[in-house]
């Protein structure tokens, strides 16, 4: 009922009605006007300058948000280009999304040198992943060939989606586990001088598609163990379809995805398939999975899945993983439902000396609007009944549009935590775009859905592409502001795998970015050189060598700030080993507590640590 | 989405249970919205959609204490309210408040002859996607897969609309919406790539188009009056959005422009276009009519 059904139909409403009716008519028909107007180089779209430029100064930047970025991939020596596989001819109408990853980035010093090198995947058949080893001045070199890292993505063996590093056998060397849409490879690094080849013997499944791993000692033994999660299911061969009907069943609920395979490191070399004992029945589409040190001797599993809910499994003592995500994730039901899950990175945007999980997902106005997700813990909650809630929107941080892989770090050294994410799902003819023949599926049933030769030909059109990407600067007490383009995070590639690292090792955390058919990108960060930092790199005895697993809670200037060691974090990413906190103005801290792996609890006095500089911190035998 | 409000039909049929049927509309989208939340939560925002809900509550009471004075029956504000919320996809609660304000603002500003002339939640939807599409879209969700939910929301619809003697609109719009489909797919898959009867049809077995097809083109307040007239109205609101079907497929227009919101929003726009058109018309013809009796009472 309006209210107004008794107005007979010749009353004319008065003057001041029929004004705001004309105003009301008038701002929506300019608005429809406006956007009439817009053309795609109007949001910024134009192929030719992919790289764009910051619109405030470097030293501007600095002042106002603490740091400025500079893109310098080619001027350090890094020439690299990912190319995307070419699967199966009979998902050529939709080739752009089924074969929409592989471009990742990870950080490792694999010859322990104390700077930190890199190494990237490809994925076309027969194309090269490159290791870059660090020339401690500011370039690099390509050592890929010279250590035996050739030849990853030889024909008929798949192609790289993705790598992660771990000593799996303690000797001083981090190895090489790289995930493929195939069989998986796991190499040997021998003493920092070149791989071996291992796979044959390690126990690694012979053929799955893979798109996310990580090293974890699940079981506290002090040796690394390996989750892999696959995105296809194992049983499709991605580049010999029998069938095309291997899409998901939903774009909310699909949980005909890839097995997960957890490995137990066995200590010879040997890798024992413990999946099923360990409770991990997870068939959904995995992106990216994650180590969370609740308890550090026994880690929780996190799984960003796309097109379904994330995942969380407790860790019960290192024999079981227990499916909690109702109770974890999912206990307000004014919380999210089902999204894209793209990312899982930690961060401690507020000081509080937790854990946050960061999750991308798909915003994309006036087409898709789900929002990134930070997951964290919620207040009063603790131990296995922990429980995690959504303050992406409250913060800020939702709206990145077509998120891949996302990171926190201080790149100011302000003490406070940012947030880059990257984005763009694929940037063909700007002109043209997929996304009105991607509703007619996104609504649909699984009849339509699964099958690949149902959906409308992609034929060179964009989604989502030429995307800006998003630098979200934090003050530490949750109020972020969005500057990617003021500090120089100002690429419109397909991004995908984020990393961050102290590359150049002088205090400044260097971001990553691995782009689809794109470039490998640097941005060299220059922070205010007012504010003060320290790094810690951390060498386990009792606890596996790399120290993966182990959390650091930094307090300085009266503030807490949480990180942990992981091997995997953000999308098919792998951050510096070393851990860094920007200090600000400070330049002493007050504690450091280091939760080891082992179980053992370190207390470390300020006085006993050294500001900009890196900390090199061994694992005691024991504690007093 | 439609206002409660029906006309009180002559030699009403009696009913075994009876149910006001100012009723029937807020029943069956609140029965839409719990289940549909409970079973695979589909709300972007459900804050958003409360807050959508409330916003057009209150501003229906203002506007009805300035304009009409005194204090409206708010079933059409609740069902505006709960049509934006379920329909809104944003991650921020103002979206829901915008468009569900817009909604109701509209049946007070924009009025012919003492006649709202737009749906107002379709019209909040549209104004939303016009002037803010960086921070919101529309309802995309799958209804879960189960074929049985499916079938029974539109059974459960089917028979409510019936009961208010407004099934003929839903038809006429459904049976046309899926031979254009059809159509497209026969042209468009021939001449242009591969368009499939499947493809151009999923649409319809969305949650989405269930709302829009049981509450935005039955409106009672912003449909024309005659039978046929209504039919022909549905017809035309499938031919509009065909057209623009068409021409997102043939033209595929960059994303944030005009083109790509109005073809990816296809039925909302045809319905903002035609509604109001066919409306106009009656107002028009009935003017016109009063004019000629006036004349020959005056002859």
């Amino acid at each position: 009922m309006t209210g107004q059904s008794k107005s007979p139909a010749s009353t004319r409403p008065p003057l001041v009605q029929r004004v705001l009716g004309v105003l009301m008519m008038t701002a929506i028909i300019g608005a429809a006007i406006y956007r009439g107007m817009l053309r795609p180089d109007h949001f910024g779209i134009v192929p030719s300058k992919m790289y764009g430029h910051a619109s405030i100064s470097a030293k501007r930047a600095q002042e106002q948000y603490g740091f400025s970025f500079k893109e310098c991939a080619t001027a350090c020596g890094i020439n690299f280009k990912h190319q995307a596989p070419q699967l199966d001819p009979k998902l050529s109408n939709v080739m752009p999304d089924v074969a929409s990853m592989g471009a990742s980035v990870t950080v490792v010093d694999y010859n322990h040198d104390g700077w930190p090198d890199i190494f990237v995947t490809n994925s076309g058949v027969g194309t090269q992943c490159a290791l870059y080893r660090n020339n401690h001045n500011g370039t690099f070199t390509n050592v890929t060939d010279q250590v035996g890292l050739n030849d990853l993505n030889a024909p008929g063996t798949g192609v790289c989606m993705g790598a992660i590093w771990g000593d799996y056998d303690n000797d001083g060397y981090p190895d090489l586990l790289v995930y493929k849409w195939g069989q998986c490879m796991l190499f040997h690094n021998n003493n920092g001088t070149s791989f071996t080849n291992v796979t044959a013997a390690s126990g690694i499944p012979a053929h799955s598609n893979i798109n996310t791993a990580m090293w974890f000692d699940y079981n506290g033994d002090g040796k690394l163990d390996l989750l892999l999660c696959g995105y296809y299911p194992s049983t499709v061969d991605l580049f010999h379809l029998s069938s095309t009907r291997m899409m998901p069943s939903s774009f909310e609920f699909a949980n005909n995805g890839g097995s997960k395979y957890l490995l137990e490191n066995m200590g010879n070399g040997r890798f024992k398939d413990v999946t099923a004992k360990a409770g991990i029945t997870s068939t959904a589409w995995t992106l990216a999975a994650l180590a969370v040190p609740r308890n550090p001797k026994y880690p929780d599993i996190f799984l960003s899945n796309d097109y379904g809910e994330s995942q969380y499994l407790v860790n019960e003592n290192g024999k079981y993983f227990k499916d909690t995500s109702a109770h974890t994730l999912y206990w307000d039901p004014s919380g999210p439902g089902s999204l894209s899950g793209m990312n899982a990175s930690f961060g401690d945007p507020l000081n509080q000396g937790k854990l946050s999980i960061y999750v991308s997902n798909i915003s994309v106005g006036g087409e898709l609007m789900q929002g990134n997700l930070l997951w964290m813990p919620k207040q009063g909650t603790s131990g296995t009944a922990i429980q995690y809630q959504n303050m992406g929107t409250n913060l800020g941080i939702d709206r990145g549009g077509w998120s891949f892989g996302a990171q926190f770090a201080d790149f100011g050294n302000t003490g406070n935590q940012d947030l880059a994410v990257t984005n763009g799902f694929y940037s063909g003819d700007p002109n043209k775009s997929y996304w009105y023949d991607f509703g007619k599926i996104d609504g649909a049933n699984y009849h339509l859905i699964s099958d690949a030769a149902s959906w409308p030909a992609f034929a060179g059109r964009s989604l989502a592409g030429y995307e800006r990407k998003r630098l979200w600067v934090g003050d530490g007490e949750g109020d972020f502001t969005e500057a990617a383009q003021m500090v120089g995070f100002t690429d419109r590639f397909d991004g995908r795998a984020l990393a961050v690292a102290d590359l150049f090792n002088d205090g400044a955390e260097d971001l990553l970015e691995a782009t689809e058919r794109g470039p490998l990108l640097l941005y060299r960060d220059y922070p205010n050189p007012v504010n003060h930092w320290i790094e810690f790199d951390l060498t386990g005895t009792i606890s596996n060598r790399d120290a993966i697993g182990a959390v650091l809670t930094l307090t300085w200037n009266n503030k807490h700030q949480r990180q942990a060691i992981v091997s995997q974090q953000g999308f098919c990413a792998q951050n510096d080993h070393r851990v860094h906190f920007g200090l600000g103005s400070s330049t002493t801290v007050q504690q450091l507590e280091i939760e080891w792996p082992s179980g053992l609890k370190q207390i470390i006095p300020g006085s006993s640590l050294r500001t900009n500089a890196v900390n090199p911190i061994k694992e005691p035998s024991r504690i007093g | 989405m439609a206002n409660a409000q029906v006309a009180p039909v002559p030699n009403k049929p009696v009913h075994r249970f009876k149910i006001n049927q100012r009723f029937m509309y807020p029943m069956l989208a609140t029965a839409i919205l719990v289940t549909g939340q409970l079973s695979f939560k589909f709300l972007t925002s459900p804050v958003g959609t409360i807050m959508g809900i409330l916003a057009a509550i209150v501003v229906e009471i203002v506007f009805s204490l300035i304009f009409v004075k005194k204090l409206p029956i708010l079933t059409s504000a609740y069902l505006s309210g709960v049509s934006v919320g379920i329909l809104v996809q944003a991650t921020t609660i103002w979206p829901y408040m915008f468009c569900a304000a817009v909604a109701i603002l509209s049946k007070y500003l924009i009025r012919v002859d003492g006649r709202h002339i737009w749906n107002p939640s379709n019209l909040g939807i549209v104004t939303l996607l016009l002037v803010a599409p960086a921070y919101a879209s529309t309802l995309s969700a799958q209804a879960g897969n189960n074929y049985v939910a499916i079938a029974g929301i539109w059974l459960v619809g089917c028979l409510t609309i019936n009961r208010i003697k407004r099934f003929h609109i839903c038809f006429t719009y459904a049976a046309f919406f899926l031979l254009f489909a059809a159509l497209r797919a026969v042209i468009l898959g021939h001449f242009v790539s591969n368009e499939s009867f499947m493809q151009e049809a999923g649409p319809i077995t969305g949650p989405m188009y269930q709302l829009f097809v049981f509450f935005m083109i039955t409106d009672p307040k912003t449909t024309v009056q005659s039978w046929k007239g209504q039919v022909l109205v549905a017809f035309l609101v499938a031919f509009l959005e065909n057209i623009f079907r068409i021409y997102g497929t043939l033209a595929s227009p960059p994303d944030g422009t005009l083109g790509n919101i109005v073809a990816t929003h296809a039925p909302y726009f045809a319905l903002t276009i035609m509604g109001p058109t066919a409306l106009l018309l009656e107002i028009r013809s009935k003017r016109v009519a009063k004019r000629l009796q006036l004349a020959v009472q005056q002859a």
